[in-house]
C-alpha cells in the first residue's frame, strides 16, 4: 500500500467539508459512534439531512463561528492507498494555512462550486499549488446538482480554469463534476451525468501517479545526527543520520562532505541492524563512511559531480505568516533551511505578488500577513541548497522571528541570484 | 529497481527523523511510556532511529498506581531488556504529597489527576521536549494538533497559538521553562500502528490479547474487576473472554468482547470494527464532545 498527501482548498460554502465527509464515510472511515454524535447534532441544529460537514470541524471556537481556521489532517485508506489529507480553509485571511498544507502535498483538491463558476479565491488556490509545487491539480467543480447536472456548465468552468493554469506549472490537471452532497462522482460514477466519461474523485486518487515527483537524481543526504554509541560492542562505529532528501545512495559511492569538501566513500548504509543496498527520498537512515573525517549537523553528503549551491545569497519566494510584523528591507531573522540553522538579513524585496493576478507589485516596501513575495537574503554562513523546483527538500527554509520564536515565514528557493 | 516505499516503510522514516531532530535540538527529552500499543510503537521507532547507540534519552511511566499487573510486568522487562533509562512519575506521591485531591465515590478516577502529576515531572527533570504517543486520527480535538505541539510555563495548550509546520522543517525553538509535547506518530492510523507491530513482530502485553477476565458491564462497556474499582450492587460481574483495545488506567479502560489471539486476528477485527477505539473502550472520552479539548488545554497529554 502506498501513500498519497494531498491538500484540499475551497471557499466557505462551496462544500469542502461535505466532500471529505463523504470520502470518509463511503471509504468506511467514520465509526458508528462518531456517525452518531454527527445524526445528534445535526437534529440539534434543525438540519434536515445528516450534516456531513459536521464530521470534520474540530475545535469548539470554530464551531461557534460555523468556519474552520487551521489545518486539520485526516487520514483514510482504500486497499489500495493511505491517504493523509491537509483539510484547509480557504478564506483570503488564511493563505498561511494553504501554504502549509500544499507544502507536503503531492496532489492539491479545489473545489468550485457550479453555481458561482471560479471565484478570486479558486485562482488563488491554484497559484500557491503551483508555487508550492504540488504538481497535481484536481478540480471536483460540485453542487452539479444545483445547476440541473449541466454539461455546459462544467464545461465552461473547465476552459475558463484551463486558460488560466496554462499561466502555472502542473503535471496535470483534472476536473471532476461531482455533488458531494449526493456523492456523485465521489466514489460512485453518476447515473445523472452519462456525458462525463472520466473516473471518479477516488479512483483518480487512488490511480494518479506521483512517483516520478520525487528528485532520485541529485544526491541529498543532509546530516541530521551524529551516532556514536560507544560501547564495548560498536565501540568504533559512528554513522551519519538523516533522511535521504534526493538521489540514490549505494554503499562504495564516492561521496563528498559539505562545507568541508573531504571526499570518501559510502562503507555502508544501516536502517537500524540492517544493511541496505541503496538508499533514496524519503527514507531515514545511518550512513557509515569509509574515512573519519569531522561531519556534524548540518553538513550535508552529495556526489561529487553534482553538489548543491554554496553561497550566503539566497533568492526566494516568501509567504509571509505574522500577524505582529512584517517584512522589509534589513529586516533581520532566524532561518532553518534542512538541518542547518543560521541567521539571515533581508537584502532586498523585489516585488509583491498579486496571487489573484499574478502581477508583480514593484514598488511594495514591505510584506504583511498572508502576503507572497520575492525576496534576496543574505545568510551568516553559507547554505547548501537546490532550486526549489528542482528539490522540495533542500529547496525550501522556514523563517523564524528571534524575540518570539514563532514561525513567521516560508521561503522557497529560486536561486543565488 | 524499486524506489517506491510502503506506507508503513513511509510512515516510519517520517516518525523517525522526527525523533532524531528533537534529539538533536532539545537537551533535555522524554519519551512518556504506558505499556499501551502506541507508546511501545513509539519506543521501538527511537531504538531504530539510534541504533546501535542506545536511547539518548529516559522514558517516563505516569503511574496512576491503578494498574494492569501484565502491563506492568512487560514495562519491566522492556526496561532490562534495553538498559533504558525509567522514571516513574506517581500520581499516588502526588496525592500523597496534597498536590491533587483524589475523586470519591464508586465512579472515581484518576485519569484527570495524571495532568498534575505529569507536569511536575517535567519540571523537576527540567524535560524540554516530551514525546507522546498521540494521533491526530483518535479524536476530532487533534485533527489540527501540531508534530510539535507548544506548551507555556503553565504546561497549556492554546490552539491559537501553534507554529505553522512546513515541509518537515520543524521549528523546536523555546525559552527556558517552556516545553513542547512532540507526536511522532502523528500521521498514524490506529490500523497502521497494529499493521506495523505485526510487520515487527513487536511484543504487546498479553491484556490486548483475548483472554478470560471477571468484568461487568458499565456505561454501556465491560470493565475489569479490580482492586480499584468498587462493583455496585447493580452491576453484575461475569467471566468474558476480551481483550483491551487502550491500555490505560485499570480503572476506566474498558474491554471489548474478543475471540482474537494474535495480532492477524486483532488487525481484522480492527478493519471490521464500526466503534472508534476511544469510543469503545475510554470511560473518559465519553464525558463530553469538547472533553478532550479543555483537558488538552490543561496540559494533558
Amino acid at each position: 500500500m502506498e501513500l498519497l498527501r494531498f491538500a484540499t482548498a475551497g471557499s466557505v460554502d462551496d462544500g469542502k467539508s461535505t466532500l471529505i465527509g463523504r470520502l470518509l464515510l463511503d471509504a468506511k472511515q467514520i465509526f458508528e459512534d462518531q456517525l452518531e454524535a454527527v445524526e445528534r447534532t445535526s437534529r440539534d441544529r434543525g438540519f434536515d439531512y445528516v450534516n456531513l460537514a459536521l464530521l470534520t470541524d474540530g475545535l469548539r471556537a470554530e464551531r461557534e463561528q460555523g468556519i474552520t481556521i487551521d489545518v486539520a489532517y485526516r487520514y483514510f485508506s482504500t486497499p489500495k492507498r493511505k491517504f493523509i489529507i491537509a483539510d484547509t480553509p480557504g478564506h483570503v485571511q488564511y493563505t498561511r494555512n494553504m501554504v502549509t498544507g500544499a507544502s507536503t502535498a503531492d496532489l492539491a483538491l479545489i473545489l468550485i462550486d457550479a453555481r458561482k463558476g471560479m471565484l478570486e479565491q479558486s485562482r488563488r488556490h491554484a497559484v500557491i499549488a503551483s508555487l508550492l509545487r504540488v504538481g497535481h491539480l484536481v478540480v471536483c467543480v460540485n453542487k452539479m446538482d444545483l445547476v440541473d447536472y449541466a454539461v455546459e456548465v462544467f464545461e465552461r468552468i473547465k476552459a475558463e480554469f484551463t486558460e488560466f493554469a496554462a499561466k502555472l506549472e502542473f503535471a496535470d490537471l483534472t476536473f471532476i463534476p461531482i455533488s458531494a452532497l449526493d456523492g456523485d462522482n465521489v466514489t460512485e460514477r453518476s447515473a445523472k451525468m452519462p456525458w462525463y466519461s472520466g473516473p471518479t474523485l477516488l479512483w483518480h486518487l487512488e490511480n494518479v501517479y506521483v512517483g516520478s515527483d520525487r528528485n532520485l537524481i541529485d544526491a541529498r543526504f543532509p546530516v541530521q545526527y551524529v551516532v556514536r554509541p560507544m560501547s564495548n560492542e560498536y565501540h568504533d562505529y559512528r554513522g551519519y543520520a538523516g533522511q535521504v532528501a534526493g538521489g540514490i545512495f549505494r554503499p562504495g559511492d564516492e561521496v563528498v562532505v559539505l562545507p568541508s569538501g573531504f571526499r570518501t566513500t559510502v562503507a555502508g548504509i544501516d536502517s537500524a541492524s540492517v544493511s541496505l543496498e541503496e538508499a533514496f527520498p524519503p527514507q531515514s537512515v545511518t550512513m557509515r563512511l569509509a574515512d573519519e573525517i569531522d561531519i556534524s549537523r548540518g553538513d550535508m553528503i552529495c556526489r561529487p559531480n553534482n553538489m548543491p549551491t554554496q553561497s550566503q545569497d539566497v533568492e526566494a519566494m516568501i509567504c509571509w505568516f505574522s500577524p505582529e510584523r512584517t517584512l522589509t528591507a534589513r529586516t533581520t531573522l532566524a532561518i532553518k533551511h534542512t538541518s542547518r540553522a543560521a541567521r539571515c538579513q533581508v537584502k532586498a524585496l523585489r516585488y509583491r505578488l498579486d496571487v489573484n493576478t499574478l502581477s508583480r507589485d514593484e514598488s511594495a516596501t514591505h510584506l504583511a500577513m498572508n502576503d507572497i513575495g520575492r525576496v534576496s537574503l543574505r545568510t551568516t554562513v553559507p547554505l547548501l541548497y537546490d532550486e526549489y523546483r528542482r528539490n522540495r527538500t533542500t529547496g525550501s527554509f522556514i523563517l523564524i522571528d528571534e524575540a518570539t520564536n514563532a514561525t513567521v515565514g516560508a521561503g522557497m528557493i529560486l536561486g543565488a541570484g | 529497481m524499486k524506489t517506491q516505499l510502503s506506507h508503513l516503510d513511509a510512515l516510519e522514516a517520517e516518525s523517525i527523523f522526527i525523533m532524531r531532530e528533537v534529539a538533536a535540538e532539545f537537551e533535555r527529552p522524554v519519551l512518556l511510556f504506558s505499556g499501551g500499543k502506541d507508546s511501545i510503537v513509539m519506543f521501538h521507532l527511537a531504538e531504530k532511529a539510534f541504533w546501535p547507540a542506545k536511547l539518548p534519552f529516559p522514558i517516563m511511566h505516569v503511574d496512576t498506581g491503578h494498574n494492569f499487573t501484565e502491563v506492568i510486568a512487560y514495562r519491566d522487562r522492556r526496561v532490562s531488556e534495553t538498559g533504558v533509562r525509567l522514571v516513574v512519575a506517581s500520581v499516588q506521591e502526588s496525592i500523597d504529597r496534597g498536590r491533587v485531591v483524589e475523586e470519591t465515590g464508586p465512579k472515581a478516577s484518576r485519569n484527570r489527576l495524571q495532568t498534575t502529576t505529569l507536569l511536575d515531572a517535567i519540571e523537576e527533570h527540567r524535560f524540554d521536549a516530551v514525546f507522546g504517543g498521540g494521533r491526530r486520527d483518535e479524536e476530532k480535538a487533534r485533527a489540527k494538533e501540531r508534530v510539535y505541539s507548544f506548551r507555556d510555563e503553565f504546561g497549556q495548550w492554546d490552539p491559537k497559538n501553534q507554529r505553522p509546520e512546513l515541509w518537515q522543517l520543524y521549528n523546536g525553538r523555546h525559552k527556558k521553562g517552556e516545553h513542547i509535547r512532540v507526536f511522532p506518530l502523528s500521521n498514524w492510523t490506529e490500523m497502521d500502528v497494529w499493521m506495523y507491530i505485526a510487520r515487527e513482530r513487536i511484543e504487546v502485553p498479553s491484556i490486548y490479547y483475548a483472554h478470560q477476565r471477571e468484568v461487568f458491564k458499565r456505561d454501556g462497556m465491560w470493565l475489569a474487576v479490580t482492586p480499584y474499582v468498587t462493583v455496585l450492587p447493580t452491576e453484575a460481574v461475569e467471566r468474558r473472554t476480551v481483550r483491551f483495545r487502550t491500555v490505560g488506567d485499570a480503572s476506566c479502560t474498558g474491554a471489548v468482547e474478543s475471540p482474537a489471539v494474535t495480532i492477524e486476528a486483532i488487525i481484522e477485527e480492527v478493519a471490521a470494527s464500526r466503534l472508534t477505539e476511544r469510543g469503545a473502550t475510554r470511560a473518559d472520552d465519553r464525558i463530553s464532545e469538547a472533553g478532550m479539548e479543555n483537558r488538552k488545554k490543561e496540559g494533558y497529554f
